[in-house]
């Protein structure tokens, strides 16, 4: 019955042409990079093999344990703050606006569709110190504190990123939990009431348990794309001041592209890439523990 | 992936069959009122009034935006900033760079994922599962692993200095999430179509494009629409394998906008994020239910 559905002709001409272009773009690449990693040089000068030099390198390189601390602090810091927004947010819309949530949804998505460079350089001139004060600092000055230069201290360099970060993808989040709120059966909140519970109380036993697998999707999507950041990064702070913002994607490019260290920089994607893997299944399995608890 | 599980496992608790949602019992305090006001008049301030201070700065002189006060409207209004970042500032060569990267990688990977999907969700062989995960672990790679490897094929192919470096990476990093919806898609479409189109004389590839492609048109506007967020933001890729000042695309034109000019010229600089604003923009205005159902179910892609 499935002969016309298993012809392997047809299957070839449909799956092979994505396949090999995947193949070639995706997975060719990634062994070869793994390839890189134990040589040095780049593409114009050509390489040479150096065995387990950059290895040695990446674990005694300050550099490195810093840009990984930053990307740590960096990806915790915004998953947090992005997943707890967009609840509080989901709750908002959920609960108090209703049917009226439409247009505040829509408008608080919208940050999500803006080129990060462009909301980068806005941040950038919102916070400013000079030529011109910045609405931000004008804003401290009105209520009487002296303006803060914002990009000139890693501290506060580092939570106006978080803030950008945070007030770009909140409205996502925020839709995506909302999804999940919606899902909650009506009568369990009302037989909930009925038994007394209301406000905190109802959110912390009714409504944080129902919407957990949801939340801990989040999480996921989250601590993935936080770990991967560059654009904010790249257009907000370039990595200053000094190096003090600057995670290890930012760290992977400027060894590869300003010092032309192919084999080092290729080492550092390697670092990149098993982090991004270790923490995705960590998030996973944690998640899938308490699943099962409940 | 997840999400649709999840979904599941919520709704499953239910006794009752689902009912329209956020149809909630009515609220009795009326005191609550006043603090979510607060709260949506906050939210509403800080969403809307950095994109208006950027429009309004557009359209300042440099010198009225240095010396009067950030608050302030315009004291005349320089439309002709706009002319000079697309003019002086290369904005227009940049935006036109952009198209011709993002339509090609776009109108290849809906095509190819959208072939792959098919053979991968309708067609029956072995191995389909183990192949979509091979499409699946593609997401979870960082870009930047692959970036140094392509660098040097692009450059001894002679392919650095045109555009086609960008158009084929992001045709190859887009395949993986476009081929897992596109499969996902193609699940609520029925077997049973393709074979007895078949039976009337139809050869599979004609029962893909006449009959499947129709049917999955709406999934491949959601899918595009998504794609085409991720490549015209992109900024990684592009700035990797730009390395003329002709080849720029919008962002990378835009992150180096101030150089251009010798000293920074704000409004300009403001007229050229307003700019690359207002693509998005427009989309937005006119398809965001769509963009936000298809954004958060490409959510796996991190």
């Amino acid at each position: 019955m499935h002969r016309v559905l298993g012809d392997r002709r047809a299957v070839l001409l449909l799956l092979g042409p994505a396949l090999l272009v995947y193949s070639l773009i995706m997975l060719v690449p990634t062994l070869w990079s793994l390839g890189y990693s134990f040589t040095s040089g780049n593409t114009i000068d050509g390489f040479t093999g150096n065995g387990l030099d950059n290895f040695h390198r990446l674990f005694t390189d300050p550099d490195v344990r810093h840009a990984l601390w930053f990307t740590a602090k960096y990806a915790v810091a915004v998953t947090v703050g992005q997943v707890v927004a967009g609840y509080l947010l989901a709750l908002l819309y959920v609960f108090f606006l209703k049917k009226a949530s439409a247009l505040i949804r829509t408008l608080v998505f919208f940050p999500v569709v803006l080129p990060t460079v462009a909301v980068g350089l806005l941040f950038k001139n919102l916070f400013q110190v000079g030529p011109q004060t910045g609405p931000v600092n004008s804003l401290l000055n009105a209520v009487g504190i002296e303006s803060i230069d914002f990009f000139g201290s890693s501290g506060h360099a580092f939570w106006v990123l978080i803030g950008m970060d945070i007030w770009r993808s909140m409205g996502f989040y925020a839709v995506l939990l909302f999804a999940g709120l919606v899902d909650i059966p009506d009568e369990v909140l009302e037989s909930a009431r009925l038994d007394g519970a209301a406000g905190l109380r109802l959110i912390r036993h009714i409504v944080l348990p129902m919407s957990f697998p949801v939340l801990m999707s989040s999480l996921i999507f989250s601590i993935n794309g936080t770990l991967k950041a560059f654009d904010s990064i790249i257009a907000l702070t370039n990595g200053g001041p000094g190096n003090s913002t600057s995670p290890l994607t930012l760290y992977m490019f400027q060894t590869s592209f300003t010092y032309g260290d192919y084999g080092y920089g290729s080492t550092i994607a390697l670092l990149l890439t098993i982090v991004c893997l270790l923490v995705t299944l960590v998030v996973f399995r944690v998640s899938r523990r308490d699943l099962t608890k409940d | 992936m997840a999400l649709d599980t999840t979904r599941t496992q919520a709704t499953g608790t239910s006794t009752h069959p689902r009912t329209p949602a956020p149809r909630r019992a009515p609220r009795r305090r009326g005191g609550t009122r006043l603090w979510v006001k607060i709260v949506i008049t906050l939210l509403l301030i800080v969403e809307i009034y950095p994109l208006t201070w950027m429009f309004l700065t557009s359209l300042k002189s440099n010198s009225d935006y240095l010396n009067h006060s950030t608050w302030s409207l315009p004291s005349t209004w320089e439309w002709g900033n706009y002319a000079e970042a697309w003019t002086t500032g290369n904005i227009g060569l940049y935006v036109q760079n952009s198209l011709l990267a993002v339509v090609p990688a776009l109108a290849l990977m809906l095509l190819l994922g959208t072939a792959a999907g098919f053979a991968l969700q309708i067609m029956v062989w072995k191995g389909r599962n183990l192949t979509l995960l091979v499409f699946l672990t593609g997401m979870m790679v960082p870009p930047q692993m692959i970036l140094l490897p392509l660098f040097t094929v692009y450059f001894q192919t002679g392919l650095s200095g045109t555009l086609w470096p960008l158009i084929l990476t992001y045709t190859g990093t887009g395949l993986p999430l476009t081929v897992f919806m596109m499969a996902t898609y193609y699940r609520s479409v029925p077997r049973e179509l393709f074979e007895a189109a078949t039976i009337d004389g139809a050869g599979i590839l004609r029962a893909f494009w006449t009959i499947s492609v129709p049917l999955v048109r709406n999934a491949l506007l959601t899918v595009g629409l998504v794609q085409f967020f991720f490549i015209w933001n992109d900024l990684l890729i592009a700035l990797t394998f730009t390395n003329s000042q002709d080849l720029r695309t919008i962002q990378v034109g835009l992150l180096n906008f101030t150089g251009d000019f010798g000293a920074t010229q704000y409004g300009p600089l403001f007229a050229a994020i307003c700019l690359n604003v207002f693509g998005t923009l427009v989309i937005y205005l006119f398809l965001n239910q769509k963009v936000m159902k298809g954004l958060t179910s490409g959510a796996v892609k991190g």
